[in-house]
């Protein structure tokens, strides 16, 4: 049975975590992510889940216990946020690389310095070559949602690779919304027992993991990774068309919203999503052509889908919540815009970086973005491509 | 504990046709660890990034007979003490079978004493099963024989090179085996590879005590030391009997030596042998730092000897 709550995300995901009960979880406190383990903790504490709590002494340490216990065949979890990302960011590659299917969700928050315990998404886009799957979510029920898909794509004999789940620090972690649960039967039978092929403690059949891979292998194997992350493509969306039919709520790579005739369009990532929306449909009621392409998957990135559903627009504006310093553009947009070479008409591109350190991004902004759409739309050229928005100059 | 003709009828754990240097000692110790273990129970190692792991699964072979994981340099600690509570909630919940397992982790001085240590500390805190042995060799001898915190004073490395001005490392080396002891954890011992049936008696105990176990084992790199391979045993036993490298063990908070020298030979003599010193006895010898070095072995011995309540 379906019961709705009043979850923050934060509680939402620490429920999900219940639901799906893991062998071993081992996690450090940080903001805004400290209330996920602090909440799973009394579940722990009080004998709802058959868990393994291992309370390390840094982020390092939670993500190399993490690898130790899902090399060993457990399923295992952790999660972090900003700084504590950063600090595993060695371990995350070993995690991806050794192919242990590990669920992390990451709790968005600016990177230092200046330190900063607010939303943006530089966090997570440090870690976008590390070859984790990367899921984000506009509300509560989107991190919901996919924690439980994640463990699904992360273990699919396809993919094995590990899953960040990704939501806004604050905005989603801290925020009371409605939240669908699904109920524990439902979860445990959807993400079934984890049955690893080879682990550390099958104790008839030995395996060294992690062994000093040079010239003459190393290659393959990180080919072989690379493979593994363009079958989570079909994976993630098997996943996701199995949970909507179990659940009604159906997950792809991307939400469209009043995208298809559109002219002009906004493409963004998280919870600025739901302030698109408002002023999408506020413009549609005055009826402008404007649209939203609401980015969920990032890793794999979905190149050919997006160019495809892009391709009829006459402007696209991709808004970034991290900068990527690199004299240029920021991640979402530096992908989209490549994603759209091969088009034989390409709309016009820019890129609008936008609330870092939590800067709040309102209804205003996004109006202002439509209407610099709607001009470049009309007239010649594409002005400045990368733009900063919400910002003092 | 098993005499040596049952121990070397155990089973192999370790195999031969690894890439260790000729008269490394850090293969000789993971045999002798390997050796003290009940035959019948298996055991999960995990490995610091280092020469032990370096030199044992150059893919795609493997030294190791059992289930084996590096992850990387910091974290073998960490990465065992996820492995072991993989074990105890996967056996509790019935998904393996109820059946003995041991976890063991090697990590050489760098991974150990230096980026290795809080992931250490940190796992020794929370009082995982694990035993933890450190090959201690005295230096980074992986990456070309820098300086880690267990380079003696006066050796001269490549990061502590023996130079005009400064004659080798400035600063004596960190305690780390009594860094481990403060952390109250049930066992503790310092051994020697030259010492086999001392080193496999601390093994044999670290693996039947209930929680955390810290082993540090000296451990001769011909390289580093600038000794014949042929000379790493008795080199490892001056050092022992010069009282640099005191055989004991922290049993529950209680000090115990478990090897007084019969007669406590001089460390300068020790420090000859090896041309890592070569520069405090050459082109004459540096009488006044070489006085320091022993005097400085001399404290630290006085006063373990006090621990051990060997002496007032």
């Amino acid at each position: 049975m379906k019961k709705t709550v009043a979850y923050t995300g934060n509680e939402a995901v620490a429920h999900g975590m219940k639901q799906l009960n893991p062998d071993v979880v081992a996690a450090y406190p940080i903001t805004p992510q400290t209330e996920i383990v602090q909440i799973f903790s009394t579940f722990v504490a009080d004998g709802l889940v058959d868990t393994e709590f291992i309370t390390v002494e840094s982020e390092h340490s939670a993500m190399s216990a993490t690898i130790g216990a899902a090399a060993a065949g457990a399923r295992a979890m952790t999660a972090t946020s900003s700084a504590g990302l950063a600090f595993m960011h060695e371990v995350v590659y070993v995690a991806a690389s050794m192919r242990l299917p590990i669920v992390m969700p990451v709790v968005n928050r600016a990177l230092s310095a200046p330190i900063n315990i607010h939303c943006d998404h530089s966090d997570t886009m440090g870690e976008r070559d590390s070859g984790w799957i990367q899921l984000y979510a506009e509300n509560a029920q989107e991190a919901y949602d996919n924690l439980l898909q994640a463990v699904r794509i992360a273990e699919h004999p396809d993919v094995l690779l590990p899953v960040m789940v990704c939501m806004d620090g604050f905005i989603i972690s801290h925020a009371l919304e409605n939240v669908e649960l699904n109920d524990d039967a439902f979860v445990k039978d959807f993400v079934g027992q984890y049955k690893p092929d080879h682990y550390l403690l099958d104790a008839e059949n030995p395996l060294t993991m992690g062994p000093l891979d040079l010239f003459d292998f190393y290659f393959e194997h990180k080919r072989a990774q690379a493979e593994a992350m363009r079958n989570a493509k079909n994976v993630i969306l098997q996943v996701g068309k199995e949970y909507g039919e179990k659940t009604g709520r159906s997950y792809g790579f991307y939400e469209k919203y009043q995208l298809d005739d559109a002219e002009v369009a906004i493409v963004v990532m998280g919870s600025t999503a739901g302030t698109v929306k408002a002023v999408v449909d506020d413009l549609r009621r005055q009826g402008q052509k404007v649209g939203l392409l609401k980015l969920r998957t990032f890793r794999p990135f979905p190149n050919e889908e997006l160019a495809k559903e892009l391709q009829h627009l006459k402007a696209v504006a991709v808004m970034d919540r991290a900068d990527s310093f690199n004299g240029f553009g920021a991640p979402i947009f530096v992908q989209t815009r490549a994603a759209l070479y091969d088009l034989a008409q390409r709309p016009k591109i820019v890129n609008y970086i936008y609330g870092l350190g939590g800067r709040d991004c309102d209804l205003s902004q996004i109006g202002q973005v439509y209407s610099d759409l709607q001009q470049l739309a009309q007239g010649d050229g594409t002005g400045e491509i990368v733009r900063y928005l919400g910002v003092r100059e | 504990m098993a005499t040596l003709r049952e121990l070397a009828q155990r089973p192999e754990r370790f195999t031969g046709g690894h890439r260790a240097c000729a008269g490394c000692a850090a293969p000789i110790v993971v045999r002798q660890v390997m050796a003290a273990l009940d035959p019948e129970v298996p055991v999960v190692t995990a490995n610091a990034t280092g020469c032990l792991e370096v030199t044992t699964t150059i893919y795609p072979f493997t030294a190791w007979k059992g289930s084996y994981i590096h992850s990387a340099f910091e974290n073998a600690a960490a990465t065992i003490s996820g492995v072991e509570t993989a074990y105890k909630s996967l056996k509790k919940q019935g998904k393996i079978p109820d059946k003995p397992m041991k976890f063991v982790a090697f990590g050489g001085d760098g991974g150990t004493y230096d980026i290795g240590l809080q992931s250490l500390s940190g796992a020794m805190e929370r009082g995982h099963d694990i035993v933890y042995i450190c090959y201690d060799n005295n230096a980074y001898a992986n990456t070309g024989i820098q300086r880690s915190s267990a380079t003696p004073k006066g050796a001269s490395t490549t990061t502590s090179p023996a130079g005009r001005v400064i004659p080798g490392k400035p600063q004596h080396r960190k305690d780390l085996t009594a860094i481990m002891a403060a952390h109250n954890i049930p066992y503790v011992a310092q051994a020697s590879v030259s010492h086999h049936t001392d080193l496999m008696k601390k093994v044999e105990k670290a693996f039947n005590t209930t929680g955390p176990a810290f082993i540090n084992v000296l451990s001769p790199c011909r390289l580093t030391w600038g000794t014949p391979p042929e000379e790493t045993i008795d080199i490892a036993r001056q050092a022992v009997n010069s009282c640099f490298w005191p055989l004991y063990e922290v049993e529950d908070g209680q000090w115990k030596l478990t090897y007084r020298p019969k007669e406590k030979t001089s460390y300068i003599d020790w420090l000859k042998r090896q041309t890592r010193f070569r520069h405090l006895f050459k082109p004459e010898p540096k009488q006044e730092v070489l006085e320091e070095l022993q005097a400085e072995v001399d404290r630290r011995w006085k006063r373990l000897l006090q621990l051990c309540g060997e002496e007032e």
